[in-house]
């Protein structure tokens, strides 16, 4: 889902950019106005969390590499604001030091997968485990579902900006410019190979985190003490 | 314990165990991420290579590619699995210290 220099146009690039400054400043508000000195090396940890969790390339057999991103859990513990930091600054990391996404699409990278993963996972675990107890095996599941359909989220994201290159840049001759798959491809494939397998992948590390700090960290989970 | 020295230590065994990233695909034959081909790729996939991404993608020379230290590309598995522990504890070591650094900035200013 890291998007590589060179298959966004320049627009689009510049357009995520402009989309992600007011969602950055507004986190580092937000985060500044409720940030526990005690809580900063748990946001270190979630970083570092994001950071290794997407270097777990998981195969479909003959065919393309995934991985989670592990954002929901760290927007579970932190809320979401604070998980727009800690994986914007794993997916900066991955593309200035390891060429993993490109810097021409941190913008779109990290509207995917620092804003539109966290926020949306969040948000679906708060409801589905609306009033459970810390310790029910509810928040077990909501936190699976939320992972799942976060992650979906983020990869049909990507795979709609992927698609829309080829109606923006073309040549003369109807060559793509950038991403040479349209619509009809990128997203389909995007969804599909997540919906499949790699949403699946997301949700069970989402969830035996937190059956783990059930049994061992309970007052992590507890409500009112987000970032 | 504390949760907190737990967690580091989880974080410790997923860098040790990062490998199975890189030899999972391997074993299944599994190739590039969807939309994260190389240009030769690319010129296999769709009969040329973009013009835009031609030029765009080379905009940036990351110092370890992939994970991986330039030029490693043919070394053995057990060599790339070096790197590729590396590259992970690297690379947490720096998202931990900008961690750091930006809370300390965002809670520096009012006091």
């Amino acid at each position: 889902m890291h998007i590589p220099d060179g298959y966004l146009g320049p627009a689009t690039c510049g357009f995520f950019y402009l989309i992600m400054l007011p969602i950055w400043t507004t986190a580092s508000r937000i985060v500044k106005a409720t940030l526990n000195a005690r809580q900063v090396p748990l946001l270190a940890i979630g970083a570092a969390f994001s950071f290794v969790i997407m270097m777990f390339n998981v195969p479909i057999p003959g065919g393309t590499t995934g991985h989670a991103v592990g954002g929901v859990l760290v927007a579970i513990l932190l809320g979401p604001w604070a998980a727009c930091i800690a994986i914007t600054v794993a997916l900066v990391i991955q593309a200035l030091l390891f060429g993993d996404g490109g810097i021409t699409a941190i913008g779109a990278n990290c509207f995917n997968m620092a804003f539109a993963l966290p926020f949306t996972g969040y948000y679906i675990y708060r409801a589905l485990s609306y009033k459970a107890p810390v310790g029910s095996n509810r928040r077990v599941i909501a936190a699976g579902i939320a992972g799942y359909i976060a992650l979906n989220i983020a990869a049909g994201l990507s795979g709609f900006v992927f698609g829309i290159q080829p109606l923006l840049y073309k040549t003369a001759s109807g060559q793509a410019l950038y991403c040479p798959y349209g619509l009809n491809v990128a997203l389909p494939a995007m969804l599909g190979e997540h919906l499949l397998v790699f949403g699946w992948v997301e949700a069970i590390v989402t969830a035996l985190v937190i059956k783990y700090l059930q049994k061992h960290a309970p007052e992590l989970l507890a409500e009112g003490r987000k970032l | 314990m504390k949760i907190i020295s737990k967690l580091w230590i989880f974080i410790g065994a997923l860098i040790v165990l990062s490998p199975l990233g890189l030899f999972l695909p391997e074993h299944f034959k599994a190739g590039s991420a969807w939309g994260e081909w190389g240009v030769d790729e690319m010129q296999q996939l769709v009969g040329y290579i973009p013009k835009g991404l031609e030029k765009l993608s080379s905009f940036w020379s990351a110092p370890l590619p992939d994970y991986a230290f330039k030029g490693w590309e043919e070394k053995p598995f057990v060599s790339l699995s070096f790197a590729y522990i590396f590259s992970a504890a690297i690379g947490i070591l720096i998202c931990v210290a900008a961690v750091f650094i930006i809370a300390r900035l965002l809670t520096k200013k009012d006091k």
